[in-house]
């Protein structure tokens, strides 16, 4: 991350022109298969020789235990929401991911800020305030968006782990039951998360092929983030 | 919402009054605030209170943080953001709709004073809440810091609250020091919202009653106009008691 940046009002006491490591985003709706994933970039790049760390949504020490509490109650409304997950973002952000990419390390994120985007949008129509909230987040190098149509997401998430309330947006009322809720929820976020990859340049990878194949693109979008790593390391010397 | 000013600048619709009041710890607001209380309910109102940091959620939350000593100051102010804007959603704004008085004990002025003193940007604060309602009457008690201290160390609480003290701040190990230190750049910071969000500044030096008295004419004369509306004339206090975030077991 040489030129590392915020997204917007950043971290007014934090410096990240040191951070050396590489900030990997990998995004997409719930069930698309990025945990999957993830531990096997993990496990290819550790290989190579790259110290890696992930870092999840809401799993944060500060706040997995209260986020958890608090979808319990079903109460929630969208700000609170949002904030909650900012609040775990941030915890994150600050304690694991900045220090790690001041260590030289790569770090694998298991969704971004991209997915609380969306997730805000669809309940509230408004990208603005969400955005001026996650201000303080770091731009990552590389962004990867797992993508999927709603009619085999349905299919595969009911083959595993089976719908719940969250992931089927029940909080919004949008169906009647889960299946009709999920479908309509999921289409927003997939919907919304299509109109960012443009805006933001995300690495689009189509999520219903193999996961040989996936894993193969996956690998060959974050290749040359890091060998660009590589080169700008030494390139002080190099006449122009 | 993209072009317009932000909620918290422009003043509410709804039919109801929010009353708040901002001020440091030792600036005796809450007294006042409680007296106000008082005073608005022997006239036939039905009053809502409401308090900065009180919802279980965050409260937990904040503990764990102290414990373990992780919070930042974007963590920090996330949390007590969280923690308004569930208040705000479940108890502010439905008796406010249905045309009661809300009193809040600190508003969102306090974010915007103590966030930006332990470091986060003053831009990034006041678009975090950009969802806050305007209040139809904001009042600062304003106190030097030498008379807060000196009311915190003789009062009734005897000591300075951790947070308050800013002693996550490592500004000075003396816990009276630390207050005076992080206090003070607080004040600073209120004097400029005062000007920035029209918040009436009352001097808080004053005898309680000379205070009270002067407050209880300024919302008698904003709530010329207002019509009290109360559902029942029995005693239900419990009423709004199905809106509280449950508690953690």
């Amino acid at each position: 991350m040489v030129d590392a940046r915020y997204f917007g009002d950043g971290l007014t006491y934090l410096n990240p022109s040191d951070l050396k490591g590489k900030l990997i985003a990998v995004e997409g709706t719930d069930g698309v298969g990025r945990s999957t994933h993830i531990e096997m970039l993990q496990e290819w790049l550790e290989v190579q020789g790259y110290g890696v760390i992930t870092t999840g949504w809401t799993r944060s020490n500060l706040m997995s235990k209260t986020i958890e509490m608090a979808k319990a109650g079903n109460i929630l409304d969208r700000w609170s929401l949002s904030l909650l997950y900012a609040t775990d973002f941030a915890d994150r952000l600050e304690h694991q991911i900045i220090p790690a990419l001041r260590s030289g390390f790569v770090v694998l994120a298991d969704r971004y800020i991209y997915t609380a985007f969306a997730r805000d949008f669809v309940r509230s129509g408004d990208r603005k305030w969400i955005r001026d909230v996650f201000g303080f987040a770091l731009i990552p190098d590389l962004v990867c968006y797992l993508r999927i149509d709603v009619e085999t997401l349905a299919l595969r998430v009911i083959e595993t782990t089976g719908m719940n309330y969250w992931e089927s947006g029940m909080d919004l009322r949008l169906g009647t039951d889960l299946y009709d809720s999920f479908k309509k929820y999921q289409s927003l976020l997939i919907e919304e998360f299509d109109k960012m990859a443009e805006e933001f340049h995300f690495n689009v990878v189509d999520a219903r092929k193999s996961p040989e194949e996936i894993q193969e693109e996956l690998r060959g979008h974050i290749l040359p983030v890091l060998q660009n790593h590589k080169r700008t390391a030494g390139v002080e010397h190099v006449p122009v | 919402m993209t072009d317009q000013e932000g909620a918290n600048a422009v003043p509410h619709p709804y039919s109801g009054k929010l009353i708040i009041v901002e001020g440091i710890d030792g600036s005796g607001k809450s007294t006042q605030l409680l007296l106000l209380h008082k005073w608005l309910e022997s006239k036939g109102h039905k009053v809502f209170f409401t308090e900065w940091n009180s919802s279980d959620l965050v409260k937990d939350t904040t503990k764990r943080g102290k414990k373990t000593k992780s919070l930042t100051p974007t963590t920090f102010s996330l949390l007590h953001a969280t923690d308004f804007a569930s208040r705000l959603y479940h108890q502010i704004l439905p008796p406010l709709k249905a045309g009661m008085l809300v009193l809040a004990d600190r508003y969102m002025y306090t974010a915007f004073a103590r966030d930006v003193v332990r470091g986060v940007s003053r831009d990034w604060v006041r678009k975090m809440y950009d969802f806050a309602i305007k209040p139809d009457m904001a009042f600062y008690y304003k106190v030097p810091i030498e008379v807060a201290i000196s009311r915190l160390l003789r009062g009734t609480r005897g000591q300075f609250k951790y947070y308050e003290a800013g002693m996550d701040m490592n500004l000075s190990p003396d816990v009276t020091e630390s207050f005076r230190l992080f206090q003070t750049q607080i004040l600073a910071e209120y004097d400029k919202i005062v000007d920035e969000f029209g918040l009436l500044t009352m001097d808080a030096t004053q005898d309680i009653e000379t205070q009270q008295e002067y407050m209880r004419t300024l919302v008698e004369e904003a709530l010329r106009g207002y019509k009290p509306r109360r559902g029942t004339y029995g005693r239900r206090t419990l009423f709004w008691r199905r809106f509280d975030v449950p508690k953690s077991e």
